[in-house]
C-alpha cells in the first residue's frame, strides 16, 4: 500500500522533472527568445517575488472571495430553479429550454449588460461568475432529480413519506452525487467566468495580475500567475471535491 | 368486513393512439389474514392489480376497498414489497428497516426496540449496521420485508419478491414468510410465475389470464403448514391449474 503510493508518487515527481527539463530546453532553444517564453527559474523567481511582496497572495484571496460568492448564489439559486424544473412540466417546457439556450451563451457575454447594470464593480464580475454556473448548476440538480429511480420514491411514499419530508430523506440523498458532479462542473464553469472577467476588468485579482505581466511584458509573471490559477483548481477538485464524493 | 374486496374492476393504459385493456374487469374478495397467490403469464397485469390494492394506481373502472374503504392513495397500512427490495442505498439496513417508524415519528428507543425485534425475525440481527450493497440477494429481500413489516401493517403486497433469488434461498423465504404470517396475522397478495411457489405459499391461488387479465380459476390449498416445496401432495394439489397456466402464457407468448 504505501510502496503502492511511493512508487506512484516517484513517477509523479519524474514526470514533473522531465517536463520542466522539456520546457527549459524550449525557452532556451525554442522559436520564442526567453523573455517571451521564460524558463521555470525566471517563473520561480516571478513566483518567489510575487509571494514574498504579498501581491499573489493579494490576488488569490480576491478572486477566490469572488468566486466562492459567484459559486454560492449559483447553488442557492440553481438548486431552486432545478428542483422547480425537475418538479413541474410546465416549468421544464419554459423556464428549462430558456436555462438550456442561455447555457450555450459564454458568460464572459454577460459582461457589457453587466457594466451597465452594475457599473464598474465588485457586482458586475460577480453577476459573471453567477452567469457562469448557474444554469449548469440548474441543469444538474433538475437532472439528478429526475432521474431518481421511480422504486425508491414509490417505496418511501408508500412507507409515509410525503412533501419536505419526502424530499429530505429520499430526493436529496438519492439525488446527491450526480448533484455534486454537477456542482463540480459548475464550479470549473464559475473559475473560467472569474478569469474571462477579471482579465477585461479592473481590480487586484489574478485575473488583473495576468494582465499586469503582459501590460509590463513580464512573461514570467504571467506563467507564475497561470500557475497559480493551475494549482487552485487542482486543489479544490482534489481536496474539496473529492472529500464531498466519498 | 374483508381486507380487500376488487368490485369490477379494470385499468386500460394509453398506447399511442390506441388503449390498451390492461386488466380486468376482475372481482376478488381477500378474507383477513388470508394468504392469497396470484399467477399468470407475465404481462397479464399482476402488477397492476397489485399496484391498484396498494393506491400507487387508480382503476378506470370499479373499487378497490381495504378494510372496507375506498383505496385514494397509498398508506402504510398497506406496503409493497419488490422484486429488487427497493431498499435504501444511501441508508444502512437499520436505517432502512426503521425508515417508516421515522417518518411516523416513532420515539427513538421505540423505535429501536422494534427494530431489533425485527432484524431478529429476519435472522438479520448482526447486519444492523452493513450497507445495502453488502448484502445478497436473499439478506436485501429480508430486509425488505422487515421494512415492510415495520409500521405493522395490515396488508402485505408482495411483487415477485423471490423470483430474482436462488432456488435454495428462495425456498428459505418461504417458510420464514409463512412463519411470520403466522405470527403476525397479517394478510398478503402475493405474486408470482411460478405455480408451485403459489401453491406452497398460499391459502388460495388464483390464476390470472393473459391480457387484459383476469381471473380465470381459483383453487384453495388445504395441506399443513409450513409448506415446503418439496412437500408429496403439493404437485397433485395443483396439477389441475398447470394446463390452465400454460395455455395462457402460450396465448400471451403469441399475441
Amino acid at each position: 500500500m504505501t510502496d503502492h503510493w511511493l512508487a506512484r508518487q516517484l513517477r509523479r515527481l519524474v514526470m514533473i522533472l522531465g517536463l520542466t527539463v522539456i520546457w527549459a530546453l524550449f525557452s532556451r532553444f525554442g522559436p520564442w527568445p526567453p523573455y517571451l517564453l521564460p524558463g521555470p527559474f525566471e517563473v520561480g523567481q516571478a513566483l518567489l517575488a510575487g509571494m514574498s511582496d504579498g501581491s499573489i497572495a493579494r490576488g488569490v484571496l480576491v478572486s477566490l472571495k469572488r468566486l466562492v460568492l459567484g459559486f454560492g448564489i449559483s447553488v442557492m439559486i440553481g438548486v431552486v430553479i432545478g428542483l422547480l424544473n425537475a418538479r413541474f412540466a410546465l416549468m421544464r417546457e419554459t423556464l428549462g429550454l430558456l436555462v438550456l439556450g442561455l447555457q450555450a451563451l459564454p458568460s464572459i457575454c454577460w459582461l457589457p449588460l453587466a457594466l451597465l447594470w452594475f457599473g464598474l464593480n465588485e457586482s458586475a464580475v460577480i453577476f459573471v461568475v453567477v452567469m457562469g454556473s448557474l444554469l449548469s448548476v440548474a441543469l444538474a440538480v433538475e437532472d439528478a432529480v429526475r432521474h431518481i429511480p421511480m422504486i425508491y420514491l414509490r417505496a418511501a411514499r408508500n412507507l409515509g413519506a410525503s412533501g419536505l419530508t419526502l424530499y429530505r430523506s429520499v430526493v436529496l440523498p438519492a439525488s446527491l452525487p450526480t448533484v455534486v458532479s454537477g456542482l463540480k462542473q459548475g464550479w470549473s464553469f464559475a473559475w473560467r467566468a472569474l478569469m474571462a472577467g477579471e482579465l477585461l476588468f479592473v481590480g487586484p485579482g489574478l485575473g488583473r495580475l495576468l494582465m499586469l505581466g503582459r501590460d509590463l511584458n513580464d512573461m514570467a509573471q504571467v506563467i507564475a500567475i497561470m500557475l497559480v490559477i493551475v494549482a487552485i483548481g487542482l486543489a479544490f477538485d482534489r481536496v474539496v471535491f473529492s472529500r464531498i464524493e466519498r | 368486513m374483508s381486507a380487500v374486496e376488487l368490485k369490477g374492476v379494470e385499468r386500460r393504459f394509453a398506447l399511442g393512439q390506441k388503449t390498451l385493456a390492461a386488466l380486468g374487469p376482475i372481482d376478488l374478495t381477500v378474507a383477513r389474514g388470508e394468504f392469497v397467490c396470484l399467477v399468470g403469464p407475465s404481462g397479464c397485469g399482476k402488477s397492476t392489480l397489485l399496484n391498484l390494492v396498494a393506491g400507487l394506481d387508480r382503476p378506470d373502472s370499479g373499487e378497490v376497498r381495504v378494510e372496507g374503504d375506498i383505496v385514494r392513495e397509498t398508506s402504510p397500512d398497506r406496503i409493497m414489497v419488490f422484486q429488487d427490495g427497493g431498499l435504501f442505498p444511501w441508508l444502512d439496513v437499520r436505517q432502512n428497516v426503521e425508515f417508516g417508524l421515522r417518518v411516523a415519528g416513532m420515539p427513538e428507543a421505540e423505535r429501536r426496540n422494534r427494530v431489533d425485534q425485527l432484524l431478529a425475525q429476519v435472522h438479520l440481527s448482526a447486519f444492523a449496521g452493513a450497507r445495502v450493497h453488502q448484502l445478497s440477494g436473499g439478506m436485501r429481500q429480508r430486509v425488505a420485508l422487515a421494512r415492510a413489516l415495520a409500521p405493522k401493517p395490515r396488508l402485505l403486497l408482495m411483487d415477485e419478491p423471490f423470483a430474482a433469488l436462488d432456488a435454495q434461498t428462495r425456498d428459505r423465504l418461504g417458510i420464514e414468510l409463512q412463519e411470520i404470517q403466522a405470527a403476525t396475522g397479517t394478510t398478503i397478495l402475493f405474486i408470482t410465475h411460478n405455480l408451485r411457489e403459489a401453491g406452497c405459499l398460499g391459502d388460495r391461488v388464483l390464476l390470472m389470464s393473459g391480457r387484459p387479465g383476469r381471473i380465470i380459476r381459483e383453487l384453495c390449498i388445504d395441506l399443513p403448514r409450513p409448506r415446503r416445496i418439496e412437500d408429496e401432495g403439493l404437485i397433485d394439489t395443483i396439477r389441475p391449474l398447470m394446463a390452465d397456466l400454460r395455455r395462457e402464457v402460450d396465448a400471451m407468448a403469441v399475441s
